[in-house]
Order: structure tokens, then C-alpha cells, then sequence
């Protein structure tokens, strides 16, 4: 038995022994096994052990010459514009750009309605935009684009407006050409059942600007995709987005809603027929309705009843006001009102419509705007947008307000924008980049014809890193002839060139004489420039080539300031570089009684406009008041010898959204009529007041709504009338009254 | 059954060295108990190699497996031998774009928003002769660019996970290629089916004569990573445009040279160019002389000099690549095909490309903004080549010269295999999780950009509507008193929606309910769990309002007029800090470090958060987003939290706060509870310290000093008192 228990003892002995062993060189094992499962577990690509002797793909000299020069490129672009037309229309194969090389380059000429000619609304507005806009030209001869006034907007053969014998017509037209350098609209294409892309007749070589494009049938970088709007859509200025606040958190009371009409049968009816299977009740709100159409009770299947139910018990308005996605699935055509529709509400579009080209997707980059899903993962969609976090729903949402503002709140807008596009394409060497187009305030503001340098606009220095230019440009404007050496301007040239950020001084020179010659003019430390301004008001904001800095003071003659004033003034400017920054302040109001626009010249506790009698401002604005703005309003300026101040803060005011910006000033001066006589400045004339008063009016009415914008503060130096030791201040001398 | 007998094998193995002190026992034992516990070991030890078997198998025939082999030849892939019926995909159909010709199915939903990519093993392709498909079998690059695609965390190596796949048969090059073998051999892929979801790579595609712009294999729904596809061939939004790869730009580093003026304004390298083109270029040198440089092929070169690297003009011999970097412009013109590899080499040099090729697609033209890097010069404008680059300023020049070389340098961009590989299939998979591609920004601003810009959260002009009104949130700790009196006089302010106070106080229970001073609004108060001052900047639910007023519980002097102002200034501003004391940071030149400044002075850079307005978003921004350990510092020094949410702030905005109201003789609102001068100054010591600190943690000083502060219209104007919006204002 002894014998027994100490075997009994010794194999259990063995037997821990044995377990410590493989449970320790399991361990060492277990260690090395994960390690490989790190390691090696994944397949890779071998690293092989003649990877040094493998050859180059090509022989360094035939990729430098190999394939030789190719035939020649004259045979090449005539044998290429033989083939490629079309359907494979491009810009460089069927559009004549010798017709774009006139004086003005780029000019649209739209052609004469006929007699009894019908034209819908929607078309109506859009040749008015045309005609409207800089780019028009009456004359064909020096036309680069042309547009027809035949009403191609529905090519919808049951439609009323649908225009009968199109082809026969234009074949007509001795202009026609085949299309080429034509510019065709269109909103409806094909019909019920299939909604084909058929427009109904032949568009040769014209460029299509179209709703519900597909990317099949899109021609890339000559067609131009269009979002689909409703007769209703303002010609001009148009709602703001129903964006007025940034709320955090983002989300809004439901997540993803939707609300339309489902489809049967037919094209289409897939998406749509899936839709109420994300439908939760509770933040997911998808709603389909069969009652639409003539006989949709003849189609009607078992859903029907019980969704035109809870069709009922949502509010359209109500869902688009609380959502924070909204789908926007394919109609019976790829795109539809609920696109605009949602991208105003500031509800972030999630798109499933598959093969869309979506509206101007040249130049915009909509991944930052909407969420572009796939008609195929439709059930995907609720999982992907709770997946997006609010920093990007905050972006998402902010931009689809960007994009509404810029591209789409008008008719005039969404026709602006179709033809910048193209003629970005025709002088590509002289185009807005992708930033231009998607930064703020969007591409229809910056003209690529002042820079295609971003450091040269207002818009970016944030986004480039860069800061602001340390000096400005003084241009003072002389209306009165040089006869003393003691008239204010002589003191403005003085205060102004002790500046130590002036750099130059440009006096324009509007005057009945002739400008005295430059031995008149005291000795001045910086550059002076005389400009002829040929007594036209608007030439004070003309592009003058001598102006070399970005920041631009514009004087009149008799201002009175202190070289204190602008410095203060130019270092607030550094601060709000795409705001005017000024002195006098005046101010716009609602008349509930007469129906108009009020102008104030009183001291209120706000103001809207800031004279441009001493204000400071960036270049651009120069070259976007000659360019931007049409000619009739400039001519209304020029008669009146009035007004110029405030189209360029309306025109500031419509780029920024923001009011423009009053700096301290130590001597105040009101513009109030006096009872002198008309002897003394023009201001002093009440005829003058009132039509100031009228120039508002008149520029509300062309911008298409009143981009002025009040504000209630002034920015003054740090330590103004504080009650500090005079030696602390750096602008002391502003507190003398 | 492989695996199994193999296991079987192992554990033998290992039983038997378990055992091997085993038998020195045994001989000694009596052979009735010797039976039994030769049974117990037997089963004991059966017992511990099952569960073994049972854990680890698995990873035992995985590491049995042929992938372990390290280094094996690309000689030894199995060889392939193509019947001559082996059926031909259709040619590539030019109609497919993501949603026609691609499976998304087999990318699925994944939280990681990365689509997975499978390489095929390499096989060696022959035809029924035994003649291979390819002249050069693997190239350099294609290998190199495999095992990138393998490195990265696109790779899978399961077939079945895969979205992407991505053929070993190189078909980089197609001169070197047998086109309807290399069409045969696609079609055998396992997974082929119809070429969906198969991405080839093709740089140099098409062949004499007409040298067509995409890859003339038939590939069916394959997509195609190529270089040189015109628009005609290019299926947008489908296809990926690509570099030619220059392999001259790996053999050799160019130094990166500062964008600047250069000795020659526009430079012709290329050999290869139409006579037409060249006499056009002729032409062009006559009459700009030296800013021009034309340059060609060497005739007399010595034997063994690559030719490849020399460029001559009137006999006289030039370093290429080298010589691009001594000019501004460097013309890029097509040849025969429409991709040169002479872009890659240009771009290395930082020289600003002059590229003209009608309706060639430029590489990775989705994401890269070309405009900001080249000049796009139709061929019929060539003549007018040199007017048109003198137009352009020379800062934009400087500036495309910096771009053009941070495409090249880009770690996704052009220069190298890897990097083209990853480039694709970024833009692949971005097409695929649209909501999760990268930004513009992200693909096209330099590292130097990228640092000094900003995107501000709160980027669009807005001016909120007065009517919501402004949450006040007080934070106290026991001062209820002083507390009772602010909420008294912010009650009285019109806009004022809400009144939360952030009780710190751990120790003591807020005032009952019937003590607190009766107000119009609703009045809140959270208690809070520890004492910690990054509680005032909790984004509570409470907080209904963007608008945000933070007060301090001792801030009394503050009138309704000045605060009202306040949260008017603040709608004009609602992306920035809009408050009452300000403060300055300076440098401090003798000890070479920031330093905190609390005088009045006619510079602000921060305003105090004892009183200031600002965004509710910023509150989540500090509670979640504070850079690196700021949060934490702030709550163990109770102090600097006003100094962190003014870095924060500028920082993500790039722009000053706003100080409203002129001076007012604020009780020291920084140093409560500190009584005499010393204590003061250890304040001071530790606030200098804070900017510092925070400074060093943002890896930049974000903020902006400037001049202004914002008063009333018509503040001290020689006008009526009592017509004045804000008449009280200033008053001490």
C-alpha cells in the first residue's frame, strides 16, 4: 500500500509536471501562433526574391519618344471633327470658337420670338435673363453663343406646352449651322411610359443645358446639367434659405423624411415602390400616396390604402422644416422639385437616383452638400445618415445654403451659372479653379477676368492662410478745379500720404478743367497719380491699372481726417478685408406706408450703407461694379452724377450678406438739405436726397431684393474716451472734438 | 484530409517527448498497478492534447500553409497554358459607370468606410505554342505597385470579402502585350464574371498607328486605371485617370526649390514633338529670345551616356531632368499619345506644366484641381502660348510652381507606384462611401496651407434672428449673495431666454428654491459632480439657444444696456468670442517666450469669459475636441479655462474676438479670492504660463491681436441720451 499511495503520489506528480510542461510550451505556442496570426495569418503579396531583376514596364527611352509624335495635328482635329459629333459632341469638335474671338468674347444672342409664338413662363424667364444679363448682344454677328426663342423647355409630346415642327423650324434658321455654337433648355424630355431622353428633334452640334440628365447620355465638358424648377421660381433675387441660425445640437426633430407620390408602374416605380419600407413612424418619416393620376385606382395594390392614410397625417412644409436628411429619390425623370426644394430648406438631400449627372457638376462638388446614395442599398440609407456626425451634418447644412444662394434661389441665377460654365470652357486659360466655384460667395461673383489668383480676391485669404496687404491705395476724387493751395485737398493729399501704410495716391480727376500739371501739386512722399475720370461718376470704382495695392481708399476731395483716422481705419479693414469700412454712416428702411425703400441720411442707431466719401474697401470691388453690374444701373449713376456710394454697398452688402462696417471718426458731418441754396456741395440739394431715395428703390428692384443689411455697432480704438491717461492711448488725437 | 493527418503527426510527436520520462518509472512498478496507470496517464494525456487539438488547430495548419515560404522566384508561379478557344471578354463597354456596371453588393455597409481589395496570385500566362502573353512578364512597377496595394489596409487576401479585384496579369504597358491573349487570360480569372468589380492599370494604352487613348483589351465591365484617355474614352465617374509613370523621377532626387523667378520662362524638353508642333515652338523662340528654351534630342552623344538624360540646343548639352527646374513654364505637349511621362518629371521640378493636348483627362482630374498647378493651352493656341503665360502674375506663378510640386510630392499623388495605387483606389472607394471621401481641401492644399489655414466651422454669413434670445450661464461656488445680485441684473437684460446656474459646490446643496431672487425667465440650476471649471463649457441640454452669455457669479457691473448690446454684437458675430475685459498676449523678447498681459492697452487679443457671448458649438468643441491635454491642465490649475476657449476659438476661426463697451473697473475678475500684490502676480505668472503651455500643445499662436472694440453707433455722439438705443454704457 505505501508503495501504492507513492506511485498514486508520484503520477499525479507526473502528471502537474506534465500539465505545467504543455501548458508552458502551449504558451510559447499560443505567443508565437498570435504573433503569426498578426503577421502572416493575411496573405500578401510576395515579396519576391528576383524583384531586382524584374524590367521596367517601359524602356525609359520609349516612354520619352517611343511612341514618336504622332500624325499630323492638323489631319488629326479635321479627321477628329468628322467622327466625333453629336451624340460625342465636344467643345473642341463641335463648337466654332473663331466666333468668340470678337472685341468682347463671350456674347449671347437670343433669337426674335416670332409672331403667335407661345412661350411658357419658365422659358419666358429664362431668355429674360439672357437678355438681362452682360452677355447679351443683339447682333448675331458678334454672337458666340446663340439662343433660340423657340420654347424647348417641355419635350413632352402629351404636354400643352409641347411646340409642334421644331426640326423643320430651326432647319430653317440660316444661323442654325447644324447647332453648333447653339445653346439649347430643357427641363422635360420623353414621355409616359419610358421618359426617354428624346428631345423630339435633332440637336446636332448645339450644347444642351437639361434637367435630368444621364450620365449616358450627358456629353462631358460640353452639356451642361440644369436642376429642374418650377414655373413659379423667381426670375430674379429669389428667397434666402430657411437657414437663419446654426443649431447645436444639428439634428432636427425627424432624421430623414419623405413625402410624394408613388408609382405603379412604369419607369421609375422600383425606388419608389421600396420607399415605405424605411419608414419608422418615429424619426424616419417616408410616405408614399397611389393617388395621383387620371385611374390610379385601376393599378392599385394592398398598400395603397393604408399609405394615402398616413400620407394624410403628415404636413409637407412641416416634415421639410424638421428634417435633417431628406430623400430625394428619382421621379418618372431622374431629377425633381424636391432637389431645390430640400437644398432651400437647408434639409441635406439624399440622393437615389441613380445616373443623375446632378446640376452643374462641372464646377460644384456636391459630396459636400448632399449625401449621394444608391437606388440599389436603399436600405442602407437610414444606418448611413445616423452615421454622419454633427460636425458634418453642421457643414452638410450650411453648405446646401451656400450652393442655393449662389446657383439656384433664381432663374436668373440658374441661367447665369449655365452660361459662366461655358464660358469658362471657351476661354479654359482664363477660368474659375474648383475653389472659386465652391467657396464662398460662389463662382457667378468672381470674374476670372480680374485674376485667376485667389490671393487677389477678398474671399480667401482664410482659406489660403494668407493675410491681408500692409498698404493701400488713396483715390481721391476732385470735382472742383485747383485754384488755392489751401483747399481741403491739398490737406487730404497731406494727411493721407503721412500714412505709413499709403503707398500710392490716385487723384481722379472729374473736374470741368483740365488737370493742373504735376508742378501744382505738393511734393509728396509716395506716388501720385493723375486719372482722368472723363466726369463720369461711375469712374471712381473703375478698375484703375494704377491702383497696385489690394486695399483701396476712396476719398472725396473735401473729406476731413486725420492721419490717425487712416490708420485706425485701414488696420479695422485688415480685419474685414471683403467689407467696406468706413466713416459715414447712412441707413435704408421699409416704408409700410408709401410700399418702398426709405434712404436716411439721420443719425440712427444703425446703419446699412457707409459712405464711400472715406471708406475703405478691396479692389475687386472696383472691377466687380464695372463688370458685374449692368450697364443701365451705372448709366442711372452717371445721369444723375449721384448714387455710386450706395450701389457699391448694395453691391458689397449682395456678395458678404454682411453690413458694412463704421469706424470711429472725430468730426461728424450730416447730410441734411441746405437752406442756403443749391450754392455749396451737391448733398446740400434736397433733389439730390430724393433721388437717392430713388436709386435704392431702383437697385432693390434689380438686384431682385434688398441685400442691405444693418448693423448696430462702431468700431472704435481699444482705449477711445476711455477715462485713461492720454499718453496711454495710440489714437489720441480721434477723442479731440 | 490533408490537415488532419497532418495534426495527427504533430500531437504523435508531442506525446512522445511528453512521455519520455515516462518508462524510467515503469520497470519498477507492479504490473496490476502497472496496467492501471499506464491507462490514467494514456488518458490524462489524451485528454491534454485534445483540448490543444481542439484550441489551436486552426492555426497549426495555417502556418503549414504554402504562404509561409519566404522567398520564392517569380519563376516559380504556376504556369498557365491558354487554349485557343478560350473565350474573349467584350470590348470594354463605354455606357458603365458605378451604378450600371459595378456590384456594390460585394462592398456592403462597413463602418470603416474602406472598400477591400484582392490581388490574384501571379500566374505565368502561355499560349497553346508555350509563348508567353507579355514580353515582360511582372514589371518593376506593377510589382512595386501590387505590394503596395498589399501594405495597405485596402488589402484583403479572402476572395470572398473582397469588393475590388485587382488582376496580376500586368497590362501596363500595351506594346508589350499579346491582346487577345491577355484578353483570354483575364477572362480565366476566377472571379472574372464579366470583368465587374476588376480594376486594371494601364499607362502607356493603345498601339501604331493610331494609338488609341484607352487600352485596346478587351475587358468588358472592368474598370481602368489609365493614363492618357481622352474624353471620348474616358467613362467618368468610372474610370481613373492616372499618371504616366516617369521612372526617371525614382532613380533620381531633385532637390525642392523654392517658388521664385527662374533663368528661363517657358522651356520645351520633349523630343517626340509633331514638326508642325516644333516649328510653331520655333517661331515662338524667335520672337521672345532668351525667356524661350527649346530644346531636343543629343545626335552626338559619347557612347554610355544615357541618352535619356541629356537635352541639347545648338550643341550645347543639358542635364534632364535638372534643367527643368531652371525654368518657370515647362511646355508638356502631346505625342502621339495623349499621357506624357514627361509630366511627372516637370512637376518634380516644381516647373508649372503648360499642358496642351485636346481632351486629354489630366491624372486624377476628379480630385485634383489642375487650374491651381497648370496652364491647359488648347493646340490651337500654341502660337499664342507665350502671351498667355506672361498674363499671369508672377505670385500666381510662385504659387502654381508650389502646387505643381505638391502634386508630385503628395504621398497620394504622382510619384511614385505606391502612391498612384493609393490614389486610386482612394477615389474608388470615395465613390463608393460618398458621405466619407475626402475634401478638397485635403487633396489639393500643400502641407504649408493646410497649417496656416482655416475652415471655420460656422462658415456661412449668417446674422440669427434676435428673437431666440441668450442662455446666461452662471457658474458659482458659494458665493450666493454676489450670485443672487447677477441674476438679479441679467433678468433685467430684454434678450435673456434662460438662466442656468452650474452650481460647483460638492459640498454644500444649492439655496432652497424659495430663497432665489423671483425672475421673469426660467432660471435652472445643474449641480455638478467634481469641481471642475471646464463645467461652465459643458454643452448642456438646458442651453436652448446658440447664443451662450457666460458670466461669473461676481460680475454685478455689467448694465442691461451693455449686455443687451452685447448679444446684438454677437448676432453680427456669431462665430466669435464676443465679451467685456479684454486681454493681450506678448512676446517677451528677454526670456524668448509668451507672456500674459492684463493692463489696458490699445491691443486685444482674448476676451475674458467672466462675461462674454458665444456659440453654443463651442461648447462641444471644448468639452469634446480640445487638443491634446488642455481640458485636464485647465481643471488641476482651476485656472486659464477663459485663455483655452480663446485658442480654441481662434484657432478653428482664424479670426480676433470682439470686445464690446468701453473700459469698466471690473472687481479683478481674474483674481477673486485673492487678496495683496504677490498672490496676484504668481496669477499672472501661472496665466503667462497658460498661453505658453496651450501654444506649445497647438504647435502655433492662433491668436489674432488687433485694435478694435465695438461701441454703439452713436456711443458719446453729440445726440440726444434718450434717443440712443444703448444710452447706458461706460458709466463706472
Amino acid at each position: 500500500m505505501q508503495a501504492r499511495k507513492k506511485y498514486v503520489l508520484l503520477a499525479l506528480c507526473a502528471c502537474c509536471w506534465l500539465l505545467l510542461f504543455y501548458w508552458g510550451g502551449v504558451q510559447g505556442r499560443l505567443l508565437k501562433l498570435l504573433s503569426r496570426q498578426r503577421g502572416e495569418e493575411v496573405r500578401l503579396w510576395p515579396d519576391w526574391a528576383d524583384r531586382a531583376m524584374l524590367l521596367g514596364y517601359a524602356e525609359p527611352e520609349e516612354l520619352h519618344a517611343g511612341e514618336g509624335a504622332g500624325e499630323s495635328p492638323r489631319q488629326r482635329q479635321q479627321a477628329r471633327s468628322g467622327v466625333y459629333r453629336d451624340s460625342r459632341c465636344r467643345m473642341e469638335t463641335c463648337f466654332d470658337f473663331s466666333r468668340c474671338r470678337g472685341r468682347d468674347g463671350f456674347r449671347v444672342y437670343v433669337y426674335p420670338v416670332e409672331k403667335g409664338e407661345r412661350v411658357s413662363e419658365g422659358y419666358r424667364k429664362i431668355l429674360a435673363s439672357i437678355a438681362e444679363s452682360r452677355y447679351y448682344t443683339p447682333d448675331p454677328r458678334e454672337a458666340c453663343l446663340f439662343v433660340l426663342s423657340i420654347d424647348t423647355l417641355d419635350r413632352d409630346q402629351l404636354s400643352s406646352q409641347y411646340v409642334p415642327n421644331v426640326d423643320e423650324r430651326i432647319r430653317g434658321y440660316p444661323l442654325w449651322n447644324e447647332g453648333r455654337n447653339h445653346l439649347i433648355f430643357n427641363l422635360y424630355s420623353g414621355t409616359w411610359p419610358n421618359y426617354t431622353e428624346d428631345l423630339g428633334f435633332h440637336i446636332g452640334q448645339a450644347i444642351l443645358a437639361k434637367a435630368s440628365l444621364n450620365v449616358e447620355h450627358f456629353r462631358p465638358g460640353f452639356d451642361v446639367s440644369i436642376p429642374l424648377f418650377s414655373k413659379e421660381h423667381p426670375q430674379k433675387g429669389g428667397e434666402r434659405g430657411w437657414l437663419v441660425r446654426n443649431t447645436v445640437p444639428p439634428r432636427r426633430k425627424y432624421l430623414l423624411m419623405f413625402k410624394g407620390k408613388r408609382y405603379l408602374t412604369g419607369i421609375g416605380s422600383d425606388t419608389r415602390n421600396a420607399l415605405h419600407h424605411i419608414h419608422n413612424g418615429k424619426d424616419i418619416v417616408s410616405l408614399t400616396t397611389c393617388r395621383h393620376g387620371k385611374d390610379w385606382e385601376k393599378h392599385k395594390d394592398a398598400r395603397c390604402d393604408h399609405d394615402n392614410l398616413e400620407y394624410e397625417r403628415y404636413d409637407y412644409q412641416e416634415l421639410l422644416h424638421n428634417s435633417t436628411f431628406c430623400l430625394v429619390p428619382r421621379g418618372r425623370r431622374l431629377g425633381s422639385f424636391r432637389f431645390l426644394e430640400s437644398l432651400q430648406a437647408a434639409c441635406i438631400p439624399v440622393l437615389l437616383s441613380n445616373g443623375w449627372e446632378l446640376p452643374f457638376s462641372d464646377v460644384i462638388q456636391w459630396s459636400q452638400a448632399v449625401i449621394e446614395g444608391d437606388e440599389r442599398l436603399l436600405l442602407q440609407v437610414p444606418s448611413t445618415v445616423r452615421a454622419v456626425d454633427s460636425e458634418r451634418v453642421l457643414a452638410l447644412r450650411q453648405r446646401t445654403q451656400m450652393l442655393w444662394d449662389a446657383y439656384f434661389s433664381s432663374v436668373d441665377k440658374i441661367v447665369l451659372t449655365t452660361l459662366e460654365i461655358i464660358k469658362d470652357r471657351v476661354f479654359s486659360h482664363v477660368s474659375r479653379n474648383k475653389l472659386m466655384w465652391n467657396a464662398l460667395p460662389g463662382g457667378l461673383l468672381v470674374l476670372p477676368e480680374y485674376s485667376t489668383h485667389l490671393a487677389h480676391f477678398p474671399f480667401y485669404y482664410l482659406s489660403q492662410g494668407i493675410s491681408p496687404g500692409q498698404e493701400f491705395t488713396a483715390v481721391i476724387h476732385a470735382v472742383s478745379p485747383l485754384v488755392s493751395q489751401s483747399q481741403p485737398i491739398m490737406k487730404l493729399l497731406q494727411v493721407v500720404s503721412k500714412s505709413k501704410y499709403c503707398s500710392q495716391i490716385v487723384i481722379l480727376w472729374n473736374s470741368e478743367k483740365p488737370p493742373p500739371p504735376k508742378s501744382k501739386w505738393p511734393p509728396m512722399p509716395v506716388p501720385l497719380t493723375v486719372t482722368d475720370g472723363r466726369r463720369k461718376t461711375t469712374s471712381r470704382f473703375l478698375p484703375h491699372v494704377a491702383i497696385e495695392t489690394e486695399a483701396v481708399l476712396s476719398l472725396d476731395e473735401d473729406t476731413v481726417l486725420l492721419t490717425n483716422e487712416v490708420n485706425f481705419a485701414f488696420l479695422v479693414w485688415r480685419s474685414f478685408p471683403e467689407r467696406i469700412v468706413g466713416y459715414p454712416p447712412r441707413s435704408h428702411f421699409w416704408d409700410p406706408v408709401k410700399q418702398v425703400w426709405g434712404y436716411t441720411s439721420k443719425w440712427t442707431n444703425e446703419y446699412s450703407i457707409v459712405l464711400t466719401g472715406a471708406a475703405f474697401y478691396h479692389r475687386y470691388y472696383h472691377h466687380l461694379f464695372s463688370q458685374y453690374l449692368p450697364p443701365s444701373l451705372r448709366a442711372l449713376v452717371d445721369r444723375t452724377s449721384n448714387c455710386e456710394d450706395i450701389l457699391m454697398n448694395f453691391l458689397v452688402s449682395s456678395v458678404t450678406h454682411l453690413p458694412p462696417i463704421k469706424v470711429a471718426q472725430r468730426k461728424q458731418y450730416k447730410e441734411v438739405p441746405n437752406p442756403q441754396g443749391a450754392k455749396g456741395a451737391p448733398w446740400s440739394n434736397p433733389e439730390h436726397f430724393t433721388q437717392r431715395q430713388e436709386c435704392v428703390n431702383a437697385f432693390a428692384n434689380w438686384f431682385g431684393y434688398m441685400p442691405l443689411e444693418h448693423s448696430q455697432f462702431r468700431l472704435d480704438p481699444l482705449l477711445f474716451k476711455d477715462q485713461v491717461s492720454v499718453l496711454r492711448k495710440k489714437y489720441k488725437d480721434l477723442e479731440r472734438a | 484530409m490533408k490537415w488532419l493527418s497532418r495534426v495527427v503527426g504533430l500531437s504523435m510527436c508531442a506525446s512522445a517527448k511528453y512521455s519520455s520520462r515516462g518508462p524510467a518509472l515503469i520497470p519498477r512498478m507492479k504490473t496490476k498497478h502497472r496496467i492501471y496507470y499506464i491507462a490514467l496517464f494514456s488518458v490524462v494525456l489524451l485528454g491534454l492534447i485534445a483540448t490543444g487539438m481542439f484550441q489551436f488547430w486552426p492555426h497549426s495548419i495555417e502556418s503549414s500553409a504554402d504562404w509561409s515560404v519566404d522567398k520564392r522566384s517569380v519563376h516559380d508561379a504556376p504556369l498557365v497554358r491558354l487554349p485557343v478557344s478560350s473565350p474573349i471578354p467584350e470590348r470594354g463597354d463605354l455606357s458603365c459607370r458605378m451604378h450600371t456596371c459595378f456590384d456594390v453588393y460585394r462592398c456592403g455597409y462597413n463602418p470603416k468606410n474602406r472598400i477591400k481589395v484582392y490581388i490574384y496570385p501571379l500566374q505565368r500566362y502561355v499560349d497553346e505554342v508555350g509563348v508567353a502573353i507579355s514580353s515582360t512578364g511582372l514589371s518593376r512597377e506593377y510589382n512595386d505597385l501590387l505590394s503596395a496595394i498589399s501594405d495597405s489596409d485596402f488589402y484583403t487576401d479572402d476572395v470572398t470579402r473582397a469588393c475590388l479585384f485587382v488582376p496580376s496579369i500586368d497590362v501596363l504597358n500595351q506594346n508589350s502585350l499579346r491582346i487577345r491573349e491577355t484578353a483570354q487570360a483575364l477572362a480565366l480569372l476566377a472571379r472574372w464574371d464579366r470583368g465587374m468589380n476588376h480594376l486594371l492599370f494601364n499607362m502607356l494604352p493603345g498601339g501604331p498607328p493610331d494609338y488609341n487613348t484607352a487600352l485596346d483589351v478587351p475587358r468588358d465591365r472592368a474598370l481602368l486605371a489609365g493614363g492618357g484617355f481622352s474624353t471620348w474614352t474616358y467613362r467618368q465617374g468610372y474610370d481613373v485617370s492616372i499618371p504616366v509613370y516617369s521612372p526617371l523621377s525614382a532613380e533620381l532626387e531633385l532637390p525642392e526649390r523654392q517658388p521664385g523667378p527662374r533663368h528661363y520662362f517657358v522651356l520645351s524638353s520633349q523630343t517626340a514633338i509633331h514638326r508642325e508642333y516644333r516649328a510653331e515652338l520655333e517661331q515662338l523662340k524667335a520672337e521672345n529670345g532668351e525667356a524661350v528654351l527649346l530644346l531636343d534630342r543629343c545626335s552626338n552623344l559619347s557612347q554610355g551616356v544615357a541618352s535619356t538624360r541629356k537635352r541639347c540646343h545648338k550643341g550645347q548639352v543639358y542635364e534632364y531632368p535638372q534643367i527643368l527646374q531652371e525654368s518657370s513654364f515647362c511646355v508638356v505637349l502631346r505625342g502621339a499619345r495623349l499621357g506624357q511621362a514627361a509630366l511627372s518629371d516637370v512637376l518634380q521640378a516644381g516647373c508649372v506644366p503648360v499642358i496642351v493636348a485636346d481632351s486629354y483627362i489630366l491624372p486624377f482630374s476628379e480630385v485634383l484641381d489642375w487650374k491651381r498647378a497648370s496652364v491647359v493651352i488648347p493646340e490651337d493656341k500654341l502660337p499664342e502660348m507665350y502671351t498667355i503665360l506672361k498674363s499671369i502674375p508672377q505670385r500666381q506663378v510662385e504659387e502654381m510652381q508650389r502646387q505643381a510640386r505638391w502634386f508630385w510630392e503628395a504621398s497620394l499623388s504622382l510619384s511614385s507606384m505606391k502612391a498612384i495605387g493609393m490614389t486610386t483606389l482612394q477615389i474608388i472607394n470615395d465613390r463608393i462611401y460618398p458621405y466619407a471621401a475626402r475634401t478638397y481641401e485635403q487633396w489639393n492644399n500643400p502641407p504649408v496651407v493646410k497649417w496656416s489655414s482655416v475652415n471655420s466651422p460656422l462658415f456661412l454669413p449668417l446674422i440669427p434672428p434676435r428673437a431666440p434670445g441668450f442662455t446666461a450661464v452662471v457658474l458659482t461656488y458659494d458665493r450666493v449673495e454676489s450670485l443672487f445680485r447677477v441674476i438679479t441684473e441679467i433678468s433685467k437684460v430684454p434678450s435673456l431666454a434662460k438662466l442656468l446656474v452650474v452650481w460647483n459646490n460638492q459640498n454644500k446643496s444649492p439655496p432652497e428654491e424659495s430663497l432665489w431672487p423671483k425672475i421673469a425667465m426660467p432660471l435652472k440650476v445643474v449641480r455638478t459632480k467634481e469641481n471642475k471649471l471646464s463645467n461652465r463649457f459643458f454643452p448642456y441640454d438646458e442651453i436652448e439657444t446658440e447664443a451662450v452669455l457666460a458670466i461669473d457669479d461676481d460680475i454685478i457691473m455689467l448694465t442691461s444696456d451693455e449686455l443687451q448690446f452685447g448679444y446684438e454684437v454677437w448676432r453680427e458675430f456669431p462665430d466669435r468670442l464676443v465679451g467685456y475685459p479684454g486681454r493681450l498676449h506678448l512676446w517677451d523678447h528677454e526670456m524668448g517666450k509668451w507672456k500674459y498681459e492684463s493692463e489696458w492697452t490699445n491691443e486685444v487679443s482674448m476676451v475674458l469669459t467672466g462675461a462674454a457671448f458665444y456659440h453654443k458649438y463651442f461648447n462641444y468643441l471644448y468639452t469634446y475636441k480640445m487638443p491634446g491635454d488642455i481640458k485636464n491642465w485647465v481643471d488641476n490649475h482651476m485656472n486659464c479655462e477663459d485663455i483655452a476657449m480663446n485658442f480654441l476659438v481662434a484657432n478653428i476661426t482664424g479670426k480676433a474676438p470682439i470686445k464690446v463697451t468701453p473700459r469698466k473697473k471690473f472687481k479683478c475678475p481674474e483674481c477673486t479670492a485673492i487678496d495683496g500684490l504677490s498672490l496676484d502676480q504668481t496669477h499672472m505668472v501661472e496665466r503667462s504660463e497658460c498661453i505658453n503651455k496651450f501654444a506649445s500643445v497647438f504647435g502655433t499662436m492662433p491668436l489674432k491681436v488687433v485694435e478694435h472694440r465695438a461701441d454703439p453707433v452713436l456711443y458719446k455722439d453729440d445726440f440726444p441720451e434718450k434717443l440712443k438705443s444703448f444710452p447706458n454704457i461706460g458709466s463706472l
